[in-house]
């Protein structure tokens, strides 16, 4: 017998419970438009204080001037030469903190001897913030490209073996329950049930690593950078030109979205087997 | 294999760090580099010794959480009530959803050369900048728990009457606790993460992080080693504070199987 929930007693108090998105006419086209009066107002706000100049130029400049900055910097080359070079960095930090917390993660998750040595230290490790070793390593290594890789591939390197462990660590007992009834070697067991059943919360560490990464790789630019995007932003601080700052932050927060949207595309296709299921 | 077998369970954690003091007890004691910047643990035992009994560490911790404390609760409250509002109203979430979404894309850190012109070198600007970092995590974590209270329980509420108020405190709220927690406790470790980067961009006033900016600018690698391990220190205590807090609130809904 089907368990009685509570949707099958007879209700007559309740009222009927409207299916939250039905909306009589052109739906998804009106969800869409309400979207846009909010950032329009604050654009028109923008547009009419910068064109009466109630507030400085320097503190607020108008929407033309951030939009016109944008396009010269990306014209002449100087956007793209900085979003290069911000871009290489995170990648290389990325890929050394994806290696290194891969093999960490996946040797914690599967030896309980090594997770015992190596955990406690590693919690430390992880409890200092990228910030906190910033100073000292700057001390040790200087300022140079070798900082920002280091810092970067910590910043990846932390959620990336924390979730690679976890996720081993939980893969359930029944399915390496079958995997021993069906006899499969070791190499079997991994391949076939451990990494499958894990790949899920370790493609989120992954995630999580690279937007780390490239919120490390900014603060270490704005720091301590003569190129990169937190360079420029820092440079048109300095200089007051706020246009630059903000058209920097803006392509600072697209870069951002568009590797966690990658990301998200790359976790789709790795994970259909998954959806299919259901 | 077998070595690693020979240390018992519990004194296991201790063996890499002993085994990475001795090697820089050694690397000093035989003058493996002559770098001033090689300096012994002993120096480094002085140098907390000092600061403690000087009182200066004191002084510039008190600074920094006050801050962290200050910004993280603006943060988290804004975030509650902007999360709360956007997980229970489906129109506000289309008006204001897009753009929240689009604006927490954006770098943290990157923030910061903003709102030091905006607000000025002082703390107005670092308050501003740790509520900032509190807030995108709790609005998050607040506005997935409430989307994901079960219909269910919103039916019995509807069944017993209750007021709106006894369906927010008695229902949503319970039912979205455990997000919001870890929303908040996320938060908190953001916000002690934005401290220290607010300390080192804005280089004004008293600070745990100006301690360290400090030192590397006077190549005391002695200070610089121990303002790491009072920030290791302190973010570890925040974390165990709020995980005990978050347990003890929590402590009505059971043992979940996920929990150990």
């Amino acid at each position: 017998m089907r368990p009685v929930s509570l949707a099958d007693l007879p209700m007559p108090l309740a009222a009927p419970v409207a299916p939250p998105t039905s909306w009589p006419t052109w739906p998804a086209l009106r969800d869409r438009l309400l979207a846009w009066p909010l950032p329009l107002t604050v654009l028109a706000l923008w547009t009419v204080a910068a064109h009466f100049e109630w507030i400085a130029p320097q503190v607020l400049p108008a929407p033309e001037a951030v939009a016109l900055t944008f396009k010269d910097s990306l014209l002449s080359g100087e956007l793209w030469a900085h979003l290069q070079v911000s871009l290489l960095r995170v990648l290389a930090g990325f890929a050394v903190g994806l290696v290194g917390g891969l093999s960490l993660g996946v040797a914690m998750g599967l030896s309980p001897t090594v997770k015992d040595y190596v955990y406690p230290s590693f919690k430390v490790f992880a409890q200092v913030p990228v910030l906190g070793w910033l100073p000292l390593l700057m001390l040790l290594v200087g300022i140079d490209e070798a900082l920002k890789v280091i810092l970067v591939s910590k910043a990846a390197l932390v959620p990336i073996a924390l979730n690679t462990c976890k996720g081993i660590e939980g893969v359930p007992t029944r399915h390496i329950e079958v995997a021993r009834v069906l006899k499969f070697t070791r190499w079997q067991l991994l391949s076939r049930v451990v990494f499958p059943a894990a790949l899920a919360p370790i493609w989120n560490g992954v995630r999580y690593g690279l937007t780390h990464a490239w919120l490390a790789l900014v603060v270490v630019e704005l720091l301590a950078s003569s190129e990169g995007l937190g360079f420029m932003i820092v440079y048109g601080r300095q200089l007051f030109q706020l246009d630059v700052v903000l058209a920097a932050v803006a392509v600072v927060g697209a870069v951002g979205f568009a590797l966690d949207t990658l990301l998200a595309l790359v976790e789709h296709r790795l994970l259909r087997w998954r959806r299919e299921a259901f | 294999m077998l070595v690693a077998r020979l240390v018992p369970k519990p004194l296991r954690g201790f063996v890499l760090p002993a085994l990475l003091l001795l090697a820089w007890w050694a690397a000093v004691r035989f003058g493996v580099s002559s770098s001033p910047l090689l300096v012994s643990p002993a120096k480094v035992w002085q140098t907390a010794v000092e600061q403690v009994a000087s009182g200066q560490v004191f002084a510039a911790l008190a600074a920094s959480l006050r801050r962290d404390l200050v910004g993280f609760a603006i943060g988290a409250f804004a975030g509650l009530a902007f999360g709360a509002a956007l997980g229970a109203s489906r129109l506000f979430e289309r008006l204001a959803g897009p753009s929240f979404h689009t604006l927490k894309q954006i770098s943290l850190f990157a923030w910061i050369p903003l709102l030091s012109v905006w607000f000025g070198l002082g703390d107005a600007a670092k308050v501003a900048f740790l509520s900032l970092a509190a807030f995108f995590p709790v609005v998050l974590n607040t506005f997935e728990g409430i989307r994901s209270v079960p219909a269910d329980l919103l039916e019995v509420a509807r069944v017993l009457r209750f007021g709106r108020w006894q369906t927010w405190t008695r229902v949503i709220l319970p039912a979205a606790s455990p997000s919001i927690f870890a929303g908040i406790h996320l938060g908190l470790i953001y916000a002690w993460l934005a401290t220290l980067g607010a300390e080192y961009l804005l280089v004004s006033g008293q600070g745990i992080g100006n301690t360290m900016i400090d030192g590397r600018e006077h190549f005391r690698m002695d200070q610089v080693l121990f303002g790491v391990i009072v920030v290791g220190a302190v973010g570890f205590a925040l974390n165990w504070i709020a995980g005990r807090i978050e347990a003890r609130a929590l402590a009505w809904r059971g043992r979940s199987v996920a929990q150990f």
